[in-house]
């Protein structure tokens, strides 16, 4: 009835190519950030229900935005490229060190620019670590990136020099000033994170549009027909993991920097790369939005179920709410993968063709 | 239909979880517990988790709260992990109707980023025996307390104990002493103690690291094989500590050659292991196992009415006392505190102050029932440790035995490392140390 | 000659403890030749299967049992458990995921994996329970040709006898038993199985319920040497570069890739991490199964991969 496209004509090559070709969907988008840059803070600022309280932003918010654009970062390499990566902890980590490397190295350097500079690390090490990727495929890959992971945890602990000599090896973020802007409540933190997803969400959504997207998704669907019609392997499987590292690094600079404060390689182990897989699997394979869906539902979800006997006043023991918590997780897992394999972002697909056609199913 | 209530039902839930927190009464304090009792750190989370519980009900039920103000709390499950544990801060930070009154994360992770959060919130956080060393210097630190004993601490009082088993100070020079540690920040807390002793004494340090969570340890016993150390430092938590001694024992290294930690030495680091372990020392953080007053009443106000926590076998072990210390200080604190802002709820920037004015007497301990746990504890605004006091126990196999007198850190060592590390920390952290001639 | 022997020392230790990898990776390597299914929750099995026997032991040794039928019984029980399990993530997880592509099927036994680690918690508690099934202290050998003579581990040697004897039972059952043919049939060709009669889905169940038993063995080698408890979980990333040197469908590689790890991650801790740092053993397993992976991408036993357009 509201959503469809019946009317809307396009009359040239640039609105044929537009990145929200429905003007249903660019209002449900608009309406969407103006409530997330500008609905949540007047919220948090009124004081509106849980907007009042830090909790939300602190434990709910902040981490979903940081984690959702790793999961971006991630879904370009697994997702449009095809490469199963369980190396996401490491290059969220390789970001957050470089990032305090470039920071407590260079003062004079800005911190926007530390964040990228840590970014553009993550890429070179993702580059160099995707170059197996050329001869080993699948699983077998995936398991081959936990190499990466393994080594990276290691590192990070045992050389000094990059954790500037503290006695335990856990590091401080700096000051978060950027250009002026001090970075420290609860609500600037949620902007800024909020800022970095919206730019990189935007650009991964036009990279995958682009020329190299569809050579990702060429070479995702099959490898050797895409190296046939001409796409060079060495090329689009290095950039995906060029861009990937590179995204999912910032995320890392970010998780540290704006979410923790204070972090160990810990933060970034392998239950990291694990939740990063899961979330990209859960959420849609090559889908942005599904990023989305997928880091709402692996972060939120565990948290929600925790916090429901509690609400609901039903007396239990945080041991056995835990253990219900890992098997209502599992068991919805396993039967949203039943009903549909392709994860959140197909089940939004197959809501909007019902929506288009509602109220005639025909 | 059915669909539809379903999620009317699940989105009520979404609201009560996010939002609506019944309205707590006026006269509660609120005290939040961050637990592990699922996991693989899961065998030491749980006794120390139910001592903490335990003792909370045992000051409602006997004595009807802290000068009548009623202890409400709630655990949080990390699992040990460091968002879990930071989530967990965020949600139960503002309970209750002064919110908070401290925070004891029991794990280093955890305590590192809450030091982080902790001041802008106004928190204060117990970190008996574990969190960074130079966090005793209250100065710096104004919201940490590591009450009982800091990692350096235990190192320095591990090397004296070694010294004195081998004869007298100098008798180090020339030996040995291998450090096998947790490779994470909390195995690596004393190192930096044990190099600046090893200059000092002359020991010849061997660092041997475990990677988390220390299951198999094969090659790090077969490096001790060869090289043969005259004492091997255990710095492990959970799997690891049992899979060291039972690895010990297959290498046929002596294990009263080995001292671990206290955090290394309870029994759930030692039964696995069985027979095996006998002879195997660790530290105390000041207290052991076994059951004293505090436990009578526990049993007969707690347990009589059938609200203990754990199996009533398993009240007096050594981690299970360690919670019940830790519940201890902190209610301590909080009377403290009241003495100067009156008989009600505590906000955590009063119970802050509470810890830092805090002086548990040797009569007072006594009074409390804990004589021959703990020696007496004084913080001040320049020492958040309050004590420096350990001594060494030994597993025969059964039970642990004290086998040492009382050691005290070594002051002449530790305060210059304090002073330099925390000095870093505030310059990198623009934090101006408080002036402690100047606080009252 | 002074060197020699320790070098022994850490070689054989180094093997043996090799072999106890293998325990776990044969799980997954059974699982994926017959289904094609990296199946993830190896790790929460062995730790079920270690709970449910070590649990039940001390029941029924509480019972006043001598220890040996109470050792069976709790066998018993816990292959009970195993057999279970296997019915119901065959029924419910793995059944109605026919022909999904295997990251899907992956992500679905990861979903197990929580499953079956909060329910085997929830049901035999989350403490850590000794357990003493085998020796576990060691013999030194050839005391007269080394100083300080070569240290053998019992509880290593039972592990490698007890792989011995599993590797050579699945290779007899695979070869020889009717059971064993079809699950070769199908491991072969899904489609063409089901054609020739074959019930694929009584298939996937005795798969898992062998993947199951495997898992209990391990359970009661490592349960031995940990003591039973949620630790034991992590024992599937040790398996993983194990799994993938030896090829994700070949039970002898299960073994060889063992031995490689084994010897190798030891020898380079001992040799080569005093010198870097320590502690390198970890990524050490997983850099050598990397190295291996760009000689040989199947692994060095695993099918050949043939791409057609």
């Amino acid at each position: 009835m509201f959503y469809r496209e019946a009317g809307q004509f396009k009359t040239s090559y640039a609105a044929d190519m537009s990145i929200f070709p429905i003007r249903q969907d660019r209002i449900a988008l608009g309406l969407l950030l103006a409530f997330a840059f500008l609905g949540v803070p007047l919220l948090a600022v009124l004081g509106v229900g849980s907007f009042g309280h830090d909790y939300i932003f602190k434990a709910i918010l902040i981490p979903f935005l940081i984690l959702a654009l790793a999961a971006i970062g991630l879904n370009i390499l697994t997702g449009y490229c095809g490469q199963i990566s369980l190396g996401g902890g490491a290059f969220m980590a390789i970001g957050a060190y470089a990032s305090y490397n470039f920071a407590l190295r260079i003062p004079e350097l800005p911190l926007l620019a530390s964040i990228l500079l840590g970014g553009g690390m993550a890429a070179l090490v993702g580059i160099l670590f995707g170059i197996p990727s050329l001869r080993i495929k699948g699983l077998y890959l995936a398991v081959a990136t936990l190499a990466a992971q393994f080594f990276f945890d290691w590192v990070f602990l045992r050389v000094k020099w990059f954790t500037n000599y503290t006695p335990s090896g856990s590091v401080n973020a700096p000051r978060l000033d950027f250009f002026g802007w001090v970075v420290s409540s609860p609500v600037e933190r949620y902007m800024l994170a909020l800022m970095f997803v919206t730019a990189f969400a935007l650009i991964a959504k036009n990279l995958v549009r682009g020329n190299i997207g569809r050579q990702w998704m060429a070479i995702r669907d099959m490898d050797i027909a895409a190296e046939l019609m001409g796409i060079r392997p060495l090329y689009a499987k290095l950039s995906a993991f060029a861009v990937s590292s590179f995204i999912i690094g910032v995320a890392g600079a970010l998780w540290a920097f704006v979410h923790l404060g204070s972090w160990e390689p810990l933060a970034f182990n392998i239950d990291r790369s694990f939740q990063l897989l899961f979330m990209v699997i859960i959420g849609g394979l090559g889908s942005i939005l599904g990023s989305f869906l997928g880091a709402a539902f692996i972060l939120i979800l565990p948290i929600f179920l925790d916090q429901v006997p509690h609400a609901l006043g039903i007396p239990m023991s945080v041991e056995t709410v835990s253990h219900l918590v890992f098997i209502i997780t599992g068991a919805l897992i396993c039967s949203l993968l039943i009903v549909e394999p392709h994860g959140f972002a197909r089940l939004w697909g197959i809501a909007k063709e019902k929506l288009r056609l509602w109220p005639f199913p025909y | 239909m059915a669909r539809k209530s379903w999620v009317l039902a699940a989105a009520a839930a979404l609201v009560g979880a996010g939002s609506a927190l019944p309205a707590a009464a006026q006269n509660e304090q609120f005290l939040p517990a961050l637990v592990y009792r699922t996991g693989p750190y899961a065998p030491n989370g749980i006794p120390f988790a139910n001592g903490v519980a335990d003792y909370w009900n045992l000051v409602n039920e006997r004595d009807g709260g802290i000068n009548g103000v009623k202890i409400v709390f709630e655990e949080c499950e990390t699992g040990y992990a460091t968002d879990k544990g930071v989530e967990c801060y965020e949600r139960l930070k503002g309970k209750g109707p002064t919110g908070a009154g401290y925070f004891s994360p029991l794990s280093t992770g955890i305590t590192f980023a809450l030091t982080e959060k902790a001041p802008g919130d106004k928190l204060p956080l117990l970190t008996g025996g574990y969190g960074r060393s130079e966090s005793r210097d209250g100065s710096v630190f104004t919201w940490n307390f590591p009450a009982l004993g800091t990692y350096w601490t235990a190192a320095d009082v591990a090397i004296q104990h070694i010294a004195k088993e081998l004869g007298g100070m100098d008798k180090l020079k020339g030996k040995k002493i291998a450090l096998m540690y947790h490779d994470s920040p909390y195995g690596k807390e004393p190192i930096a103690l044990l190099q600046e002793r090893s200059k000092l004494n002359g020991y010849e340090l061997m660092l041997i690291p475990v990677t988390h969570p220390g299951v198999e340890q094969k090659s790090q016993w077969l490096q001790i094989r060869q090289n043969r150390p005259d004492y091997v430092l255990l710095w492990g938590w959970g799997v690891m500590n049992s899979t060291a001694i039972k690895e010990a024992a297959a290498v046929a290294y002596p294990r009263d050659k080995m001292i671990g930690v206290w955090w290394s030495g309870a029994e759930p680091d030692v039964t696995p292991a069985g027979d095996q372990a006998a002879g195997y020392k660790a530290l105390m953080l000041q207290h052991g196992s076994g059951k004293y007053p505090v436990h009578a009443a526990i049993e007969k106000h707690v347990y009589g009415k059938g609200m203990g926590a754990a199996k009533p076998e398993d009240v007096g072990h050594v981690l299970y006392n360690r919670g019940m210390i830790n519940s201890m200080i902190g209610v301590e604190a909080i009377r403290t505190a009241q003495k100067k802002f009156g008989n009600k709820p505590m906000t955590g920037e009063q119970v802050r102050w509470g810890f830092e004015h805090l002086n548990l007497t040797a009569e007072r301990i006594k009074e409390l029932g804990f004589e021959g746990m703990i020696q007496p504890l004084r913080f001040s605004c320049a020492d958040h440790e309050g004590a420096r006091m350990s001594r060494v126990h030994q597993w025969d196999g059964k039970a642990w035995k004290v086998i040492s007198d009382w050691y005290q850190g070594d002051d002449k060592v530790l305060a210059p490392m304090v002073k330099e590390t925390a000095a870093k920390y505030a310059k990198e952290k623009n934090i101006t140390p408080r002036d402690c001639s100047k606080v009252e | 000659m002074a060197n020699l022997g320790p070098f022994l020392e850490v070689l054989i230790g180094g093997l043996l403890a090799g072999v106890l990898y293998s325990l776990v990776a044969l799980g997954f390597v059974l699982i994926y030749k017959a289904s094609g299914v990296f199946n993830f929750a190896q790790g929460a099995m062995v730790l079920l299967a270690g709970l449910a026997l070590v649990r039940s032991l001390d029941l029924l040794v509480d019972r006043g049992l001598p220890f040996g039928f109470a050792v069976v019984g709790a066998l018993l029980f816990a292959g009970a458990i195993m057999a279970i399990t296997a019915w119901l993530i065959e029924r419910y997880v793995l059944g109605p995921l026919v022909n999904q592509n295997e990251l899907t099927l992956f992500m679905s036994t990861i979903g197990a994996t929580f499953i079956l680690e909060g329910a085997a918690q929830m049901l035999f508690g989350s403490d850590v329970y000794p357990l003493q099934l085998y020796p576990t202290d060691a013999w030194i050998l050839l005391g007269e040709l080394f100083p300080g003579g070569i240290l053998i581990s019992k509880l290593d040697v039972w592990g490698g006898l007890i792989a011995g004897v599993l590797v050579a039972g699945l290779a007899g059952f695979f070869q020889w038993t009717k059971t064993g043919r079809a699950l070769r049939a199908v491991a072969d060709d899904h489609a063409a199985a089901q054609s020739v009669g074959i019930p694929i889905s009584w298939i996937w169940f005795v798969v898992w319920l062998a993947a199951g038993l495997v898992a209990l063995v391990a359970a009661t080698v490592w349960g031995t040497k940990l003591g039973v408890q949620f630790s034991i979980t992590f024992l599937a990333l040790k398996a993983l570069p194990v799994l993938i040197i030896g090829g994700f469908t070949s039970i002898p590689g299960a073994i060889v890739g063992g031995l490689i790890i084994g010897a190798g991650e030891k020898i380079a801790e001992i040799y080569l991490g005093p010198h870097i740092g320590g502690g390198i053993e970890y990524w050490f397993a997983y850099v050598l199964a990397l190295a291996v992976l760009l000689v040989r991408p199947q692994g060095l036993f695993g099918e050949r991969i043939i791409e057609r357009i």
